[in-house]
């Protein structure tokens, strides 16, 4: 299916900077809503308030109530009122506080957002962006700690995004805000303090491009979103027992980056696929198909998957953290994989 | 079930009796009525082509709703918006799309609105500011408002009508839109068609309280008049859509109408949900192509060579269009993964 890339790569021409995920996402948000004033915000406390994450903190004193709008807790109203004034000219950046409430947007989003243009045979565009979160072990217990990635990613017309870095939220969410598609965009909520290197300045990085975040030659972890770090990490511990580890990014789950996943695991012989969502026909599921599929003549083990268990996230600590893969479990599958057990 | 409580024509369109002071001259009614005779003449060939396995899927018929669509759109500006419904033949050619472009959607064939790939119930026209039927029965009031939110954001004086019929106040997103359009001052009017059934239920089984009092509890301006009497739906629009051109916010329109068919042209069996009396009765007192005819008439403004001659033109337009898309061409296989995305 021809799926075009509406933004190409543009590199950053300007210094870098260490700063937060957070603020890479607001960074990112102001100097497009600087560039186009068609761009707006709506959702449930991102003005003053600034989220309760305070990721949009400051955004309303520079763009005033009319572009930074307080919603009633109408997560299908917003996505609606998002959708409609997408099919009429502007760009809509609409807030949904945490992964869990889609649910109540869904139709919104699945039946409305995801298919006028091709119900309408072309003629219509919804250049609406979704922005949520993701992401357990905040003890926030099980209605505001899911990672739902793969249901939008089941749909086809939603591009679905999935950064890990500071680096990638910004030049994503660019990217993000500039398509012509519905886009779902998933912040992982306990990673808005992560630090790391981002330029100034305007930086775009296209949909559909894997990012290798660390070289490897034993076997290859394709890691999303929470869990890249979790897999970098895993990748220190399987060095010390001389493993050489690959960490593949695909950055969006739609569209698929699918040549470099096939490409990296051709190379390693060896594939494991961790992620955040549920693991039952979780997205995990999806990527091993595709690498069992492009690599199978190269693979040396079947394909592995570790997402989070198949459980509602339970509030208690010592329980929730048992729910989502850890470095020490990656590590271990990888090992097993390697043959090293 | 049948239901006890199902009121008869009169009793249920009462709420206006008389039509309001207007100044529209004998052509634009004329055009009303010309434009209402188009939608029913549309409709009965939708049925033959449908009952005669010409077209494929669902047909839901808008016949005896005409004086809605037709009082409605005619108050609009072509760079208004409106949102329709599953039942949205009549909205559409009412905001002004063309017969033969309809007819090939319907048909699924390839110079319909969409491409054929929208069907009956997705029928979108940009160009007259249709914004898409909706087989979600409330799922077009989200983007209805947002694009009213849109209008007034980028500062035009554009107003959104959002059709829908009763069984979308069973929805919950109606009642959070419309919350907002209140608390924004949204140039949007909600347009409730209420021809008493959800589907195959009478909406008195399935809406609680009154409808209207649903609207008025968000501060909205709302109305409920007779559906039938286009010399009253017209001009109370024209009042609302001023108004929300001016800036002075959203309005509920709830019209009382009746569906002269089935659900669907399928639903046949009926006297199960709906005695037989009960349709007759609204076709031969409240039909609204006979009320405004017999109107226009008492008035010396129409008379029998008229009529005859606006049907003429009409059936010749509707069947070059049936034509037009029965020899229209299928897409092209290759169509079927285009448009997915932008």
């Amino acid at each position: 299916m021809f799926m075009p890339n509406t933004v190409a790569e543009q590199k950053p021409r300007e210094g870098v900077r260490i700063i937060t995920f957070g603020q890479a996402i607001r960074e990112a948000l102001a100097e497009e809503m600087r560039r186009d004033p068609s761009i707006f915000i709506m959702g449930e406390d991102v003005a003053e308030a600034g989220t309760p994450f305070k990721v949009l903190s400051g955004l309303v004193e520079e763009f005033g109530t009319a572009r930074v709008i307080d919603s009633p807790i109408s997560e299908a109203g917003i996505t609606g009122i998002g959708v409609g004034s997408a099919m009429t000219g502007l760009r809509p950046i609409i807030d949904i506080m945490f992964g869990d409430f889609l649910g109540i947007a869904m139709d919104q989003l699945f039946n409305q957002a995801a298919k006028v243009h091709y119900m309408s045979g072309g003629k219509l565009k919804v250049p609406l962006l979704l922005r949520t979160t993701l992401g357990a072990t905040r003890r926030t217990a099980a209605q505001h700690s899911q990672s739902l990635h793969a249901w939008v990613s089941h749909i086809p017309g939603l591009k679905v995004v999935l950064p890990s870095t500071p680096y990638d939220a910004k030049g994503l969410l660019k990217t993000a805000i500039r398509d012509d598609n519905p886009v779902v965009f998933f912040e992982d909520k306990m990673m808005y303090q992560l630090k790391g290197p981002v330029p100034e300045g305007d930086y775009t990085i296209p949909f559909g491009v894997a990012d290798i975040k660390r070289i490897g030659t034993d076997i290859t972890i394709v890691a999303t979103s929470s869990m890249v770090q979790i897999a970098l990490a895993a990748a220190d511990i399987l060095a010390q027992s001389g493993i050489s580890a690959e960490i593949v990014d695909p950055r969006t789950t739609v569209p698929l980056d699918t040549a470099t996943l096939i490409a990296s695991a051709k190379k390693t012989s060896r594939a494991l696929v961790v992620d955040e969502g549920y693991e039952q026909y979780g997205i995990t599921a999806e990527i091993a198909s595709v690498i069992a599929d492009g690599a199978f003549y190269y693979l040396d083990a079947p394909v592995k998957r570790i997402g989070a268990m198949n459980v509602p996230v339970p509030f208690s600590p010592p329980l929730e953290d048992m729910t989502v893969p850890t470095a020490i479990s990656v590590a271990k599958v990888a090992q097993t994989l390697c043959g090293r057990v | 079930m049948l239901h006890p409580k199902t009121p008869d024509a009169q009793s249920s369109t009462v709420a206006s009796v008389h039509a309001e002071a207007t100044t529209v001259d004998r052509e634009q009614w004329l055009h009303m009525y010309e434009q209402m005779l188009k939608i029913r003449i549309f409709e009965e060939h939708v049925n033959i082509l449908y009952t005669t396995a010409k077209m494929p899927g669902l047909a839901h018929l808008y016949s005896g709703e005409e004086a809605i669509a037709v009082g409605v759109c005619s108050a609009l500006r072509r760079d208004d918006y409106i949102t329709s419904t599953h039942r949205g033949h009549g909205h559409c050619l009412a905001k002004g799309a063309s017969v033969d472009l309809m007819f090939a959607e319907l048909l699924g064939k390839e110079p319909g609105y969409c491409k054929g790939k929208g069907g009956s119930m997705h029928i979108a026209d940009q160009n007259t500011g249709n914004l898409g039927a909706n087989a979600i029965v409330a799922g077009s009031t989200g983007i209805a408002t947002g694009a009213a939110f849109s209008s007034k954001m980028r500062g035009t004086d554009q107003v959104t009508v959002c059709f829908f019929g009763d069984g979308a106040l069973g929805q919950g997103l109606l009642y959070e839109v419309m919350n907002m359009a209140s608390l924004w001052k949204l140039p949007v009017i909600y347009v409730c068609e209420n021809n008493l059934y959800n589907e195959y239920t009478h909406y008195l089984e399935t809406t609680a309280g009154e409808i209207s009092a649903r609207a008025r509890a968000f501060g909205i301006l709302t109305e409920e008049i007779d559906g039938q009497d286009i010399r009253i739906v017209y001009p109370t629009m024209q009042r609302l859509v001023e108004r929300a051109r001016h800036g002075e916010g959203p309005a509920f329109l709830l019209c009382n109408t009746y569906r002269y068919h089935g659900h669907h042209v399928g639903d046949i069996q009926r006297a199960y949900y709906r005695a037989k009396d009960e349709e007759e009765q609204w076709q031969s007192e409240r039909d609204p192509l006979q009320l405004l005819a017999k109107w226009m008439t008492d008035q010396q403004l129409l008379d029998a060579p008229t009529v005859e001659q606006i049907e003429h033109q009409v059936r010749a337009e509707i069947e070059a269009g049936v034509a037009f898309a029965l020899n229209a061409p299928y897409p092209e296989l290759d169509e079927v993964n285009q448009d997915v995305y932008a």
